[in-house]
């Protein structure tokens, strides 16, 4: 239909307003969510409003966030990873290899082992993409394939078992508390999260992102390669499970081929809370962060409530569930004030 | 009078603009009602409202005698009112027969679907609208013709009292529209009364009773069609005259070769094709839908796989493998499909413009803001672009306007030949004609332009040259002095009808 929306466009709001409503609804929505929920506990959970618990909170998040933030790539690109866990457990299994040998000085095998790390993760998510968008398999079925294929690889590196004795200067690094306040690992967090801001925000290649989940037939027709942004979006995402492995490794001290079951749909999930679509072009970094954060907060406050174990998981399905059916009448509301 | 549908001072509100306000109007039972307005007239709402997409926030409405407030678009086919919109709206993996009864399929026991009911029932709706086609047949497999003509049999297999059609010509060629009018009148004759919104004027005359035109959400009036003119009704659509829709320009000097395509083939299958436009030179390029013109391009353009051909910009052979080659040598594709290939329908209008040369606004890799927002704001006044502001996403666009943001993101880009590919479909007068304008401005600026469009006057009106595509095929090339209605349809059919 030629007219659908033109009634908006005939007497738009004003720009100034539009752009407050905007962020009002798009962005501040799911901070509000997180200032009340922070909030609630506070005033009813025993110990939640301590500097003690606020400190684990940032501690327990930092792996996450990392994950999320490279998944946030690949979602607004219109696909997704599965495979961040267990390509996170690999790269804990290669990342403390190399880190024990006793060959190195532990500077050096300090560095290589993040390399590695690095270099592990990238080197999966760019297979994911590569083999995705070469024939065009959804990156639900390939990164499946990668969840296991990485899973099998981490116990193959590692001979099945937990490495341990990583150098004492990196576990010593992995409790520094900064200040008294910023836990160096969610420094870690924070860090790749800006990055990741700065990278979608003011370049190139984050406006790119953002046009080929918008419509990668359009962007392709315009004289782009859309699938160069899709393998670059999930090598991203490799990426920072490698990073997120050696935050892995400085706070639990140890490469197990047993780590990170399930940690690629924490990460969707602060994905999505955090204002992301499902179905690409849409969506913050920050919004990630924010997701993030409730995430762990609600897990930590539902805990100190005295919610059993078997409660908790059932509490914060229904706050992922709530926060897509948010994000649809969202979408309404930006439609209009657009 | 006896009517059908009466509305009663209907209006709606959207936030910031009034889309209907205060109209009051009467079907008579039987008629053939045709509604004109230019995009943002109000049409589409009214459509809604009667479909029960929306619900007015004034007035009344009246089906049949009976207050008629429908909250669902389920509600409305209940009633008896069927609307066959412009985007149709089928399943494209399920048979046609699947298609028509698809809500209502014939089951035998357990629940199992009547296939053979299923299929003869088909048969004989599919024969009221005059399609010969076993109706087993996937949608995916249909033309866009028929796939409209299948809407219509699927409206009629619920007994409806009123059929709105929603510019049901808009993709189709003359012979097409031959048949649907034919299967109009015959709809009519059965006692069915129509809503038809179109916006191709020459063609109301011939179907409609009365019309009803809609301005900026308000009845401008209902009259007789008889005794009007079109001159009338465009007088009525937009409050003044037009003289010339086309505005020939003939003083537009023409240049060097822009693009010669020697021996295109897209596949084994097809013939190789040649042609070439001017600098300058406005190329019309006519057939069926169907008949290959589109693929043609797009082929051309890289958009899809081509097995061989030549293909020389400014003489030089070029090797095009994909879009961005195309686009790296100055070619530029408006495709037809406007939303679905051409547009970052959320994005907003000035990241849709700067998207095929964003390295003109960026430094180092990073996004110079202020200058993406200069570069679209200079081109949004060229083009005089109707948007709130450059942040607006272009989803809120009307379509003449959506399509000046395509034509801005090439200017944008900079660009030696341009291929429109139906450039004007789902566009109204008034930007029909400024679109008109500005492809006269590129080709006084020496561009090359190939134009596809199923609409022949428009081609007629607009192109130094005219090629016709018939089953693959060029078969002809026709020079304006030589342009011939008849004639260039009969190009057309020349390898459909069997010798």
């Amino acid at each position: 239909m030629s007219e659908t929306s033109q009634p908006v466009a005939a007497a738009p709001v004003s720009p100034a307003r539009a752009k407050l409503l905007r962020f009002l609804v798009r962005d501040a929505g799911v901070l509000l969510a997180l200032v009340l929920i922070t909030l609630f506990f506070s005033l009813t959970a025993p110990y939640f409003a301590t500097s003690g618990n606020a400190l684990k909170i940032f501690v327990q998040i930092a792996i996450n966030t990392v994950l999320a933030a490279g998944m946030t790539f690949v979602i607004l690109t219109g696909g997704i990873d599965l495979s961040v866990g267990s390509v996170l457990a690999l790269c804990t299994v290669v990342g403390a290899t190399v880190m024990i040998d006793e060959s190195l000085s532990p500077a050096v095998a300090i560095t290589l082992a993040l390399l590695a790390c690095m270099a592990t993760g990238a080197v999966c998510g760019f297979l994911n993409g590569w083999i995705s968008t070469r024939w065009k398999i959804p990156s639900f079925i390939v990164t499946l394939g990668m969840l296991n294929m990485a899973a099998g690889a981490a116990r193959v590196v590692s001979d099945n078992s937990t490495i341990t004795g990583l150098p004492q200067s990196f576990v010593d690094f992995g409790n520094l508390i900064i200040g008294g306040f910023l836990p160096s690992i969610f420094l870690v967090a924070v860090l790749v999260i800006a990055a990741g801001w700065f990278v979608l925000r003011f370049t190139v290649f984050g406006r790119m992102i953002f046009a080929v989940g918008t419509n990668d037939e359009a962007v392709r027709l315009s004289g782009h390669n859309p699938d160069f942004y899709k393998v670059a979006a999930f090598t991203i995402s490799g990426l920072t499970a490698g990073i997120a492995a050696m935050v892995y490794l400085l706070r639990l001290n140890i490469g197990s081929p047993i780590a990170g079951v399930g940690y690629e749909l924490n990460a969707i999930a602060a994905v999505i809370i955090g204002g992301t679509s499902l179905s690409g072009g849409k969506g913050s970094i920050i919004g990630t962060l924010v997701g993030a954060c409730i995430l762990q907060v609600l897990s930590t406050g539902l805990q100190l409530l005295g919610v059993g174990d078997n409660f908790k998981p059932i509490v914060i399905g229904l706050v992922i569930v709530l926060a897509v059916i948010l994000d649809a009448y969202r979408e309404r509301l930006l439609r209009r004030i657009r | 009078m006896d009517a059908i549908l009466s509305l009663e001072g209907v209006g709606k509100i959207f936030p910031g603009a009034v889309a209907l306000s205060d109209v009051s109007l009467s079907i008579a039972r039987g008629e053939t009602h045709i509604i004109l307005g230019e995009n943002g007239a109000g049409k589409s709402t009214l459509i809604k409202l009667l479909a029960g997409i929306y619900q007015p926030d004034s007035g009344s409405i009246a089906f049949n005698g009976q207050p008629y407030q429908p909250k669902t678009p389920h509600d409305a086919q209940l009633s008896g009112i069927r609307i066959v919109h412009q985007e149709l709206n089928l399943l494209p993996y399920l048979s046609i027969a699947e298609n028509l009864m698809l809500e209502n399929l014939p089951r035998r026991a357990f629940g199992i679907v009547d296939g053979k009911a299923l299929n003869s029932r088909a048969v004989a709706l599919l024969k009221e609208v005059g399609l010969d086609i076993d109706p087993r047949t996937r949608v995916e497999a249909l033309g866009v013709a028929q796939m409209q003509l299948v809407e219509i049999a699927k409206a009629l297999s619920y007994d409806s009292k009123l059929l709105v059609l929603d510019e049901p010509t808009a993709t189709l060629t003359p012979p097409e529209i031959e048949r649907l009018f034919s299967i109009i009148k015959r709809l009519k004759a059965r006692g069915v009364t129509i809503i038809y919104i179109s916006h191709r004027l020459h063609e109301v005359f011939e179907i409609g009773d009365r019309v009803t035109v809609l301005r900026n959400g308000r009845l401008v009036s209902t009259r007789d069609l008889q005794g009007l003119t079109v001159p009338d009704l465009v007088r009525m659509m937009i409050g003044r005259d037009i003289a010339d829709e086309y505005g020939f320009d003939a003083s537009i000097m023409q240049g060097e070769v822009a693009l010669r395509v020697t021996n295109l083939k897209r596949d084994a299958a097809t013939p190789a094709i040649s042609f070439n436009v001017r600098h300058g030179e406005i190329l019309g390029v006519a057939g069926l839908v169907g008949s290959g013109r589109t693929e043609a391009m797009r082929a051309l353009f890289g958009a899809d796989p081509k097995l061989d051909g030549l293909v020389e910009i400014g003489g030089k052979p070029v090797a095009i493998a994909a879009p961005k080659d195309a686009v790296r040598h100055g070619l530029s594709l408006l495709t037809e499909d406007r939303k679905g290939q051409g547009l970052l329908l959320d994005m907003p209008v000035d990241k849709n413009i700067t998207i095929t040369d964003l390295g003109k606004v960026s430094r180092n890799g990073l996004i110079r803001r202020r200058a993406e927002a200069a570069a679209a704001n200079d081109l949004v006044g060229q083009l005089r672009v109707k948007a709130g502001s450059i942040e607006q996403a272009v989803r809120n666009l009307s379509g003449g306007n959506q399509q000046k943001v395509v034509l801005a993101k090439w200017l944008f880009r900079g660009t030696s030949t341009l291929i429109l590919d139906e450039p004007t479909r789902g566009v109204d007068i008034g930007a029909r004609r400024e679109i008109y304008q500005l492809l006269w401005m590129l080709a006084a600026a020496q561009k090359g332009i190939i134009m596809v469009s199923s609409d022949l006057p428009e081609l007629m009106g607009m192109c130094h040259r005219i090629i016709v595509f018939s089953r693959n095929k060029i078969v002809g090339e026709v020079p304006r002095a030589a342009f011939d209605q008849e004639h260039i349809l009969s190009l057309a059919y020349q390898e459909y009808v069997r010798p």
